[in-house]
């Protein structure tokens, strides 16, 4: 079985700071991460392969078979991510990085990425499952899924909450899926990709044993000439139909706020004051929500 | 920012909204958006149609129609077919790039849901299209383009997109981030319909089973029409009750910020804001809440902000519409009371 895992390098946004008098990101010294979502993805991968490989023992006795790759495009400090999720387990790496891949939008980077995963399948076999988060935190569209499934023209299955059975002879595989109502139960068929919902599961500990093989693991790097596609207008801001025209601080509210209550009133004071206030200005929320109280 | 558009994008014209149904009932954001695309249509001089796709009605299409002219549609295109009986990405995302190669509007806008954001991605890749996800604003620029906003850098700066190269022109929206516009009691409007060719052996996925989520544990914030917020300010996971408290008594939810969630206070259900819910009821008291951007994103679009904060300079003060510099745990239960004495 082989699984690739995308991941991307996200600036930890817990970090950043909006310059206060030029209202522009203050990214230097901001530390970068591997996108908090893409962990559970690597995580879920690389049970499947652990799960996988018990299996395999006990029936072919070759315990090598599954594997995973992980995936990013990026700078060359990217690296560092990939670097990372070696260390927690991941069995090989590659590295896409260009700068005609620069300003890529959500459709060329699914283009980019879709052509890695299928050179990442000549050089070392089709792919089963594709996993990506479920979102990033930077860009935060959770559009590049559904993007690399459609330009590989594969079954996408987003927000998995976990994968529950994979049947290898009928290449069927059975997953939970998150709605805004509760879960639906699926089958499909493999290869797939699977965007992967938060919170699940946690990322292992990688062992030592695996961080000195990450170490020693060499980062397969890729650019535009690689990836065999002759129309590299398909890539980077060419291949990108949305511009990003202006970025700005959102508006202060022009008023400030009414501030009640002060050091020398009783809490029964204050809150009758609130109470008194909201009944006068707001008398159809008096007389609506809050006069309907619930059970 | 004149430009001028290819000219095999010219005969694109009209903007349209997917409409999404959950059991037949039209998803209150379609509504939102359709008053949205209509705002749209008007300032380009276009038409707005409404998308609907679902299993077979025995004729009218359902109470969807009905909904999406009430709600402003001059037209609607009509999918109907056994296949489409639950959401599966395969035969929604053919139908609907089927319908906009045939038919090709300006502007198409979709819900930002999980079933929106799973068949955006697909048809905007298939149609080799910009999207722009979870717009704030939307509006038509001077030479005609959509103009679509939206919250960067978790929610610290904003930042506007326009999808230049190529058509239609895609967004979506989150639920409750736009008003809702009025209903009309207005005559039917055109339906066009359109043929699924597809057949079930293309579709590999298939839907085994729904467990629907206990309601109880699963607070439906986004509708709510009263708010009642706590963050890390409440100290300690016992005083939730003193929130829960409030909010039973004035007819409220309960929300929270992210920290509570990750400690293992509240459900994730609860969180508020730009990883969490948006919220846009008529009242939101927001209680040892910092009122840090992240949170901010998902609560601003509340009609009366109460801040509740120990700290006169948190930085939610900023955004509330009324700042009481007050110790939460005392002031909740007294706040209960006051609001019992109503
Ligand atoms: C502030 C801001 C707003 C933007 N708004 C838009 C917009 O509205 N529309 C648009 O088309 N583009 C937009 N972009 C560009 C977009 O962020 C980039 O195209 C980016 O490369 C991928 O999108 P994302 O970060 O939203 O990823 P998401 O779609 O949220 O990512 C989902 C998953 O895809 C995988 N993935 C994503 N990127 C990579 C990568 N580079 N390498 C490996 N795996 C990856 C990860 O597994 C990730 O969890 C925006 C960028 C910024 C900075
Ligand atoms: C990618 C990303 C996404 C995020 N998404 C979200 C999100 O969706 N929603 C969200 O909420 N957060 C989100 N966050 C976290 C966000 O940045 C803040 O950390 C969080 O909102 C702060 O929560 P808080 O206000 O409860 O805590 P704090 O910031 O610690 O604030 C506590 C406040 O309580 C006040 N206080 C203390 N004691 C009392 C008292 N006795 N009475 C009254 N007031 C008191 C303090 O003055 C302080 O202002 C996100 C962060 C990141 C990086």
């Amino acid at each position: 079985m082989h699984i690739v895992v995308c991941i991307k390098q996200v600036p930890d946004s817990t970090q950043i700071r909006v310059h206060p008098v030029t209202n522009t990101i203050m990214r230097q010294g901001v530390p970068t991460i591997i996108n908090p979502y893409d962990l559970f993805a690597l995580e879920e991968a690389l049970r499947l392969r652990d799960l996988f490989a018990l299996e395999e023992a006990r029936w072919l006795r070759d315990p090598s078979r599954g594997k995973v790759t992980v995936v990013t495009m990026g700078p060359p400090m990217a690296a560092q991510a990939l670097r990372k999720a070696l260390t927690y387990g991941a069995d090989r790496a590659v590295l896409v990085t260009d700068r005609r891949f620069a300003g890529s939008d959500t459709l060329a980077t699914s283009f980019a990425l879709s052509c890695a995963i299928a050179k990442i399948g000549e050089r070392f076999g089709p792919p089963d499952i594709i996993f990506t988060g479920k979102q990033t935190i930077d860009g935060d569209t959770a559009q590049v899924g559904p993007g690399i499934a459609k330009c590989l023209n594969i079954q996408q299955l987003t927000y998995i909450k976990r994968v529950t059975r994979i049947d290898h002879l009928r290449r069927s595989i059975d997953v939970e899926r998150c709605l805004e109502g509760g879960t639906q139960f699926i089958e499909s068929k493999m290869p797939c990709l699977i965007t992967m919902l938060d919170g699940l599961n946690t990322i292992r500990r990688g062992s030592i044993d695996e961080s000195l093989r990450a170490a020693r693991s060499s980062i397969l790097t890729w650019g535009v000439a690689d990836l065999g596609v002759r129309d590299v207008d398909k890539f980077g801001l060419k291949g990108s139909p949305t511009v990003v025209k202006r970025v700005f601080a959102p508006a202060p509210r022009a008023q400030k706020s009414v501030q009640l209550g002060t050091a020398n009133k009783t809490v029964r004071h204050v809150a009758d004051e609130l109470v008194a206030w909201i009944s006068s200005h707001q008398p159809k929320l008096a007389d609506g929500p809050l006069s309907k109280p619930g059970a | 920012m004149m430009m001028m558009l290819p000219t095999q994008f010219q005969d694109h014209r009209h903007v349209w909204v997917y409409i999404e149904l959950e059991e037949s009932q039209v998803n209150p954001v379609s509504i939102e958006l359709l008053g949205e695309g209509r705002k749209l249509a008007d300032k380009l001089g276009a038409q707005l149609a409404g998308v609907v796709m679902g299993p077979p009605k025995g004729g009218g299409g359902g109470p969807a129609l009905e909904e999406a002219f009430a709600y402003g549609a001059d037209l609607v295109y009509l999918v109907e077919s056994q296949l489409l009986t639950n959401y599966r990405n395969e035969p929604y995302t053919k139908a609907l790039t089927d319908l906009v190669t045939i038919h090709k509007p300006e502007i198409l806008l979709l819900g930002a849901t999980t079933l929106g954001r799973d068949l955006a991605g697909s048809v905007a890749t298939s149609l080799k299209t910009g999207l722009t996800a979870d717009c704030t604003e939307l509006n038509i620029d001077s030479d005609g383009s959509l103009a679509a906003t939206r919250p960067t850098f978790g929610g610290s700066l904003l930042c506007t997109i326009y999808t230049l190269s190529s058509r239609p022109q895609m967004a979506t929206v989150r639920p409750r981030v736009m008003s809702m516009p009025e209903r009309q009691t207005k005559p039917v409007g055109r339906i066009i319909r359109h043929e699924l060719t597809m057949v079930e052996e293309e579709i590999a996925t298939k839907v085994i089973g729904f467990l629907a989520d206990n309601r109880s544990d699963r607070p439906d914030l986004a509708k709510a029409d009263v708010v009642v917020g706590c963050g890390l300010g409440i100290g300690a996971a016992i005083n939730l009750k003193h929130v829960g408290a409030l909010a039973r008594t004035i007819g409220g939810e309960m929300g929270c910020t992210r920290p509570l969630v990750q400690k293992g206070w509240a459900s994730s259900f609860r969180q508020i804001g730009q990883t969490g819910v948006t919220i846009r009821p008529k009242l939101y008291i927001a209680a040892g809440i910092s009122g840090a951007v992240q949170h901010r994103v998902g609560a601003e679009g509340a009609d009366l902000i109460i801040a509740i904060n120990n700290d006169p300079h948190a930085p939610i003060f900023d955004f509330a519409h009324v700042g009481v510099v007050a110790d939460a745990h005392r002031l909740l239960p007294a706040l209960t009371k006051a609001f019992s004495r109503l």
